[in-house]
């Protein structure tokens, strides 16, 4: 065990964990903040995306010890109230239907328009498409992306 | 076979609710108006008066129905019934009580119910139910809550109740008084609950019909937790299980002495989940009985240990399920062989045309002389199509949340059909169904995997072994090496044409592992003179189970691309062909129990054929496929246009037509049509669970191609055929016909035939 401070959403947070835990379950177990999503454990469905230094990351295979002062933003701290650009047109297009998937989606998004504000649907293909969505929302996810680069 | 319910019927058991109080005149009603066995006891003015609860938004709630409660200052909430898994139950279900309230949609709030069979009579989720069995139900608790507040208004005001009007949630008398419902609820929540209500008519509607936005959707965009996987008590322990790695294995030994110091590691110990003798219900369905439990304080901690397992496996054998389905009580013996791929693919072409004297195959209806028309036909056509096991893939793995204490049990997460799991938790955990408490989380998907309980029930052996509260959770390569998977199908149609070229005989033999998929009673049946289906299976220990429509998603591909096979043969186009059967089958039917209304899959290819502009002059380049099936109780067709794209097929659009009756809410219908449509692409396209020994070849998203952003179709046009038909469901129909349409659309593009899913496998240098 080893303790660490993280830069998580504006705040300060110290944990006591093993240097190898995978910053997803640093999140959802020890510092409850079950908005990150477990989804596959290796990188390949995106649910577990945040931003380290405003890069999209997967979470999941992301060891604590590896953070150092990198800052960290969840889907919690994008907003709290959805005011954020992406999230509003999320809800704008009515995109989630289960919605598991939809947090990793967001963050996803939310870094290509800060990279990219006015992305092709290239652009917008190359930057999703490591984020799965079974229930098939994709077509609604780009058309939210097009809304919120809009703004 | 295992634990073998058909598949595909997820519909609620006939007597579901068991004994229920035959007070409640909905339940009657309910009855008298569409069969469906729902209950719904109200409460009498007394026990309304002490329901009066405190909840969060406001310190006073009159309960008006079990589904409605109102703050006085006017406040509606809303409980659903039904476990939400995508299908948007949590905001269509209130749009249909908030229509006959006559409230308004601005001021509800909803919330997830608890279980409750006497309540709630059957809480389920699947088989495209939730709108059509509640259609009426909930309406009627609206319309009754409403008269309430109306006669509560009239005591109040000294006047006649046919004097008041409602309108969004303000009563009003001639005489120029109105009251909010809020000033209302109080007193009317002390009102008997009237014996008859009237229902709007279609054309007075004002919230069904207009789309209303997801009432979960902030919720999902700001990361609250919603799901199983998101659910969590003080001192809760993760667990996890380890299973057999392969079908036909079970455990033999494990030595846990490494596993248990590992840090923050409370226990390592083996359990069955049925005890010796256990009756399970038919959707109690379990792949491997006894696994290792290994349980500590957070999931990294429990996931490292799990590694440190030595686990000793062995050939289980032949062993017996004591199953009462459907099909009654039975065993049901379950084969012991490890199972491949390729071995399973001989064992169902030997079966699959039906020609061996050996293993006859189940007839399953007959019309005319079959035989006669084969043996005088100008041209036969033959062609078998294959379709591999398909694992959910639900983007939430299993997971459930159980704490089992010597008198009581409460048991929450994502599951489809709680009133399934009580009846089985009573006898797992000896312990009486009121003293075990079930709460519903919002799903990360389903698609029918949750509809089979077994993860909760691991969840609370666990706990009762534990003492102590604890959340199961799978890993995504326990859940797709668990089982429960879409069948392996197969299915041989033959066409016998006359020296003319017309259709003179029919004949499907299918099958799988381990079940039939022919739906003997769908469409051809009843368009042709001559028509014979037949139905095998091959016993298994891979376990399986719904699916979005497992068996229909087989057939619509297979019997849609031989249509279209069979069209071609005719020198007619596609839709022009399925529109004189179906002609046939509307004026003349072949016999007399067909499952499908002719006149309902007419106008949707008639829709289809219209908005996808088939035919047309400007459309004569595009590379079109067409499919329209029937399942559950509505009906959909899809046109696909596809291209070639970096040397592989891309669908690039998709015009979609559907009739399942009233839309609800049209935004969130159409939402689910898209969705369906790029799930089907990529189920057909990519989608296959591989054995080899026993052992799933495919454990995790490397290795299992789901479709991605970049696969999916630029544009998907949805288009709902306007009628007042009471709703007949939407969460599967739309699915089947994107297999079929996809597969003729390849054979436009390819100039080949896709007779085998998932159809990239057959696709020359298809990346993988």
């Amino acid at each position: 065990m080893a303790k660490y401070s993280l830069k998580i959403n504006g705040k300060t947070q110290q944990v006591d964990v093993d240097p190898s835990t995978p910053i997803l379950w640093v999140l959802r177990d020890h510092l409850n903040m079950p908005g990150t999503k477990f989804g596959c454990g290796m990188a390949q469905c995106g649910a577990c995306t945040i931003h380290l230094d405003g890069n999209a990351t997967r979470s999941c295979v992301l060891p604590i010890s590896a953070i150092g002062k990198s800052v960290i933003t969840t889907i919690e701290g994008l907003s709290a109230d959805a005011s954020h650009p992406v999230q509003k047109a999320w809800l704008e297009h009515d995109v989630a239907q289960c919605g598991y998937c939809q947090g990793g989606q967001i963050m996803s998004a939310a870094a290509l328009l800060k990279s990219n504000p006015k992305p092709t649907d290239e652009d917008i293909d190359n930057a999703m498409s490591g984020n799965i969505c079974r229930c098939g929302t994709y077509l609604r996810i780009k058309e939210a992306i097009k809304t919120a680069a809009k703004k | 076979m295992k634990n073998i319910n058909n598949s595909e019927a997820v519909a609620p058991p006939s007597g579901a609710g068991g004994a229920v109080s035959r007070r409640s005149f909905l339940r009657s009603s309910a009855i008298a108006g569409g069969g469906l066995m729902l209950s719904f006891s109200w409460f009498s003015s007394a026990q309304a008066a002490e329901k009066v609860e405190a909840l969060n938004l406001a310190d006073q709630w009159s309960e008006l129905a079990a589904y409605i409660k109102i703050t006085p200052d006017n406040v509606v909430k809303i409980l659903v019934p039904n476990p939400e898994f995508g299908q948007n139950v949590m905001t269509s279900l209130p749009m249909m009580v908030a229509e006959e309230l006559d409230c308004d949609w601005k001021n509800v709030v909803v919330e997830m119910s608890t279980h409750d069979n006497v309540k709630y009579g059957m809480q389920f989720t699947g088989g495209s139910n939730s709108v059509r069995m509640y259609w009426k139900p909930l309406r009627n608790a609206g319309a009754a809550a409403r008269q309430m507040l109306i006669e509560a208004a009239a005591q109040t005001w000294g006047v006649s109740a046919t004097e008041i009007t409602t309108k969004a949630g303000v009563l009003s008398h001639s005489s120029g008084k109105t009251a909010k419902y809020g000033e209302m609820a109080a007193k009317a929540a002390t009102l008997p609950v009237p014996k008859d209500v009237k229902l709007k008519a279609p054309k007075d509607f004002s919230i069904v019909r207009n789309s209303k936005k997801n009432t979960e959707g902030l919720k999902v965009v700001i990361g609250k937790p919603l799901f199983g996987m998101d659910y969590r008590v003080d001192g809760m322990l993760i667990a996890m299980i380890q299973h057999p790695p392969a079908f036909g294995l079970k455990l033999k030994s494990f030595d846990a002495t490494a596993a248990k110091k590992m840090p923050g590691i409370k226990d390592v110990f083996s359990f069955k989940l049925y005890e010796d003798g256990f009756e399970q219900a038919g959707f109690d369905t379990r792949t491997f009985n006894e696994m290792i439990a290994i349980v500590g304080n957070s999931t990294w901690e429990v996931m490292n240990a799990r590694k440190k397992i030595n686990a000793q496996w062995e050939a289980a054998g032949d062993t017996k399920d004591l199953v009462n389905g459907r099909a009654g009580k039975k065993e049901v013996t379950v084969p012991g062989r490890l199972e491949t791929t390729s071995k399973q693919l001989e064992m169902m072409a030997e079966f699959a045309n039906g020609r061996q004297s050996t293993k006859p195959a189940q007839q399953l209806r007959k019309d005319g002389d079959p035989e006669t028309a084969f043996k005088n036909a100008a041209q036969i056509i033959e062609r078998t199509y294959n379709a591999p096991f398909l694992a959910h893939n639900t983007m939430e793995p299993m997971n459930f949340f159980a704490h089992v204490e010597a008198d009581k049990a409460l048991v929450a997460g994502p599951v489809q059909a709680p009133g399934w799991m009580e009846p089985s938790l009573t006898k797992l955990l000896n312990l009486p169904a009121d003293k075990i408490e079930i709460q519903m989380t919002r799903m990360g998907g389903g698609f029918g995997r949750r509809a089979y309980a077994q993860y909760a029930y691991e969840a609370a052996r666990i706990s009762q072994k534990m003492k102590a509260p604890i959340k199961l959770i799978y890993t995504r390569e326990d859940d797709m090496t668990y089982g429960i998977y879409r069948p392996m199908y197969t299915a041989t149609y033959r066409a016998a044409l006359d020296a003319n070229k017309n259709l003179i005989g029919f004949h499907v033999i299918g099958g799988g592992i381990p079940e039939n998929p022919v739906h003997a009673n769908r469409f051809p049946a009843g368009a042709v003179d001559n028509y014979l289906a037949e139905g095998w299976e091959i016993p298994s220990n891979i376990t399986i189970g719904a699916f979005r429509a497992p068996r229909s998603n087989f057939n619509a591909a297979a019997e849609q691309s031989f249509l279209d096979e069979v069209a071609e043969a005719m020198g007619k186009d596609p839709i022009a062909f399925r529109l004189d059967l179906l002609k046939r089958a509307k004026e003349n039917p072949v016999g007399k129990n067909n499952d499908y209304d002719a006149n309902r899959y007419i106008g949707v290819l008639e829709l289809l054929k219209e908005k996808s502009g088939w035919g047309k002059p400007e459309n004569a380049g595009k590379k079109r496929g067409v499919a329209a099936y029937f399942c559950h109780a509505s009906y959909a067709g899809h046109v696909v246009d596809m291209v070639m794209r970096d040397g592989q097929p891309y669908v690039e659009s998709v015009t979609s037509a559907v009739d399942c009756g009233v839309v609800v809410n049209p935004d969130a219908a159409r939402n689910m049509v898209q969705g369906a449509v790029v799930d089907g692409i990529g189920q057909s396209f990519y989608g296959a669970l591989t054995h080899k020994d026993g052992v799933p070849e495919q454990n995790n998203f490397h290795n299992y191609r789901m479709i991605r952003h970049n696969e999916a179709p630029k544009k998907i046009d949805v288009h709902f055929v306007e009628n007042d038909i009471d709703p007949t469901g939407l969460g599967e129909p739309p699915f089947p016909p994107v297999f079929g349409a996809v597969a003729n659309a390849l054979f436009k593009t390819t100039g080949k035939r896709y007779y085998n899913q998932p159809f990239m496998s057959e696709q020359p240098n298809a990346k993988s």
